[in-house]
């Protein structure tokens, strides 16, 4: 299999049937957090998608040529953290300097990811896996793909359940998990259409 | 081996160093909005430099607001009104706001950034509780184990507290105690000064807060308190009113009674005074005086261990059966305890039974 058709399937695969929220169970605290609205959802989705793609590159840069070169394994936990810290910090402060508008839709969500476990999580999956760069790229995207149209799902689930009846025990991050569990074996329903490892 | 640990470390602070500079660099030119105003409520102003949100800001100067997520947009708990200065409304707060919120300009304080001055509104409760510097101006002895201690505020100057409210003390390290503890006490003094707040404490043999208190704290000491808290105040009604507390459960009614007589309330009043000997009886001069100074006010002390001497001025008994031979019927009347829970719940028992509503009974329990 040549290099982009091995990105490919991991692209799809990441979306689907590893699904980093739904299979992995990573970043789950601003996906019970902030799933009321589709509207605000869908501009954290957005960041997601955006912040995994270019850290786990960023990652991947850095593994290649500081992490692995100089034997910092260990460490790679460390590096990969302040990595994202900086880079999320970097993109906020200019896009609220420069772009108001954007800001507003995209900027608001960044702080809110910056310690999110997903993120990192995609970060460590593409060097246990030893993925290439392009592959890397294509695992990133397919990964921020994934935890958007899982937290899309959930909202909008979650607003129509705002107007339902709901036993009070269950009320908010319950019947939010049992929703997340639910909806986790829906996605189990794709394992074996793509293997992409 | 050692090499290589050597460099690891030296690469990873090397790269953190990096990227530290970057961000202070960017934040330098990025970040700077200059020096911003916050009014608060129409009556402080805040001097602070601008870029971060207002959460912290208000924090760091000593302005706490309830937060549990810490700044994430996730608890929703750190709302606050923003009147001018805080830009549209982001999605990040939309879930946490209703209708009513939006219109009032309610906004969520850890997502609104500081980029230009802003005039905010904080409930006057959040923004009352203080940590207050003060001066130890005043000991004296009530009974053998009840003192009364007059602090002078020193920073800031005054506080205001609605007569009831109580304020947690400091205890600093000391001989008997490792390390800092904090206790509540109802404030006692005349709201009328507002730099001096006035405790009554008895002391709980082997107290941390009391036996310092007691045996360590002097006049001219500098402790440190914070406040003032509770829902425990008098209600807006004209209807008669029952105190009843005994020892040092009369802080906070000698507090609402200064209050009464600061603003001429006429309300029906009678304070019930339970003790056990004539010599646990204090401040009945300042009671007599307030008598005298009060529309219609009463004070009655109650003793159940009366001593030999002349005791004709006092009820006898339990301070319940002196509720119950004085007070017909309560049906009409509200309830200010303050004391030990025992009592307490004795009062409860002996108030309703003379036929008062449960919610026209308000207490202070000391446990």
């Amino acid at each position: 299999m040549n290099e982009l058709s091995h990105a490919f399937v991991v692209f799809i695969s990441a979306i689907f049937t590893q699904n980093i929220l739904l299979s992995y169970f990573l970043g789950l605290c601003p996906f019970i957090g902030v799933s009321r609205e589709v509207k605000t959802s869908f501009g954290l989705g957005l960041a997601v998608i955006f912040v995994m793609t270019s850290t786990c590159l960023l990652n991947w840069l850095a593994y290649e040529y500081v992490i692995e070169p100089l034997g910092l394994h260990f460490f790679r936990f460390i590096l990969f953290i302040i990595i994202i810290a900086a880079f999320v910090q970097f993109v906020e402060m200019v896009i609220e300097r420069f772009s108001p508008s954007l800001y507003q839709r995209l900027g608001v969500f960044l702080p809110l990811i910056t310690v999110n476990c997903a993120i990192l999580g995609a970060s460590l999956f593409m060097v246990i896996r030893d993925y290439s760069f392009i592959v890397t790229f294509g695992y990133g995207l397919g990964s921020g793909i994934g935890w958007f149209l899982a937290i899309i799902a959930m909202a909008g689930i979650r607003q129509r359940l705002a107007i339902d009846r709901i036993p009070k025990g269950l009320q908010g991050p319950g019947i939010t998990l049992i929703i997340a569990g639910l909806m986790a074996l829906a996605f189990i329903g794709f394992t074996g259409v793509l293997s992409g490892n | 081996m050692i090499l290589a640990i050597l460099t690891a470390v030296m690469v990873v602070s090397l790269i953190a160093a990096a990227l530290a500079g970057v961000l202070v660099v960017s934040e330098h030119y990025l970040n700077d909005y200059g020096r911003c105003r916050i009014t608060i409520n129409d009556e402080r102003e805040l001097e602070v430099e601008g870029g971060r949100d207002l959460l912290s800001l208000l924090t760091s100067e000593k302005i706490f607001i309830p937060s549990a997520c810490g700044g994430r947009s996730t608890c929703g708990l750190c709302k606050l009104k923003v009147l001018e200065g805080a830009g549209p409304l982001l999605p990040t707060e939309e879930p946490f706001l209703d209708e009513d919120e939006r219109k009032s300009n309610v906004r969520l304080s850890c997502q609104v950034k500081v980029r230009q001055d802003l005039k905010i509104e904080i409930p006057k409760e959040l923004f009352a509780i203080r940590e207050y510097t003060c001066k130890c101006a005043e000991i004296t002895d009530l009974t053998n184990d009840i003192k009364q201690f007059r602090f002078e505020l020193v920073e800031p100057q005054t506080m205001d507290y609605v007569p009831g409210q109580y304020i947690q003390l400091r205890t600093p390290v000391y001989e008997k105690s490792s390390e800092e503890v904090y206790r509540a006490y109802s404030i006692a003094s005349d709201p009328a000064q507002k730099n001096i707040i006035d405790l009554i404490i008895r002391l709980v043999p082997g107290g941390i807060c009391t036996t310092y208190c007691f045996e360590y704290l002097k006049v001219g000491d500098e402790v440190k308190m914070n406040g003032p808290y509770g829902e425990f105040r008098l209600s807006e009604t004209d209807a008669p009113m029952v105190f009843i507390a005994g020892g040092s459960g009369m802080a906070p009614i000698k507090c609402m009674l200064h209050h009464m007589k600061n603003t001429q309330n006429k309300r029906k009043a009678v304070y019930y005074f339970g003790a056990n000997h004539p010599r646990q009886l204090f401040h009945l001069d300042l009671m007599k005086e307030l008598e005298k100074n009060l529309p219609d006010f009463k004070f009655v002390p109650v003793l159940s261990e009366p001593d030999n001497g002349d005791n004709s001025k006092y009820e006898k008994g339990l301070v319940t059966d002196a509720v119950r031979k004085g007070l017909k019927n309560a049906s009409k009347s509200e309830a200010y305890l303050c004391g030990s829970p025992g009592m307490i719940e004795a009062s409860i028992k002996v108030l309703r039974e003379l036929g008062m509503d449960e919610k026209n009974i308000f207490y202070d329990k000391f446990e």
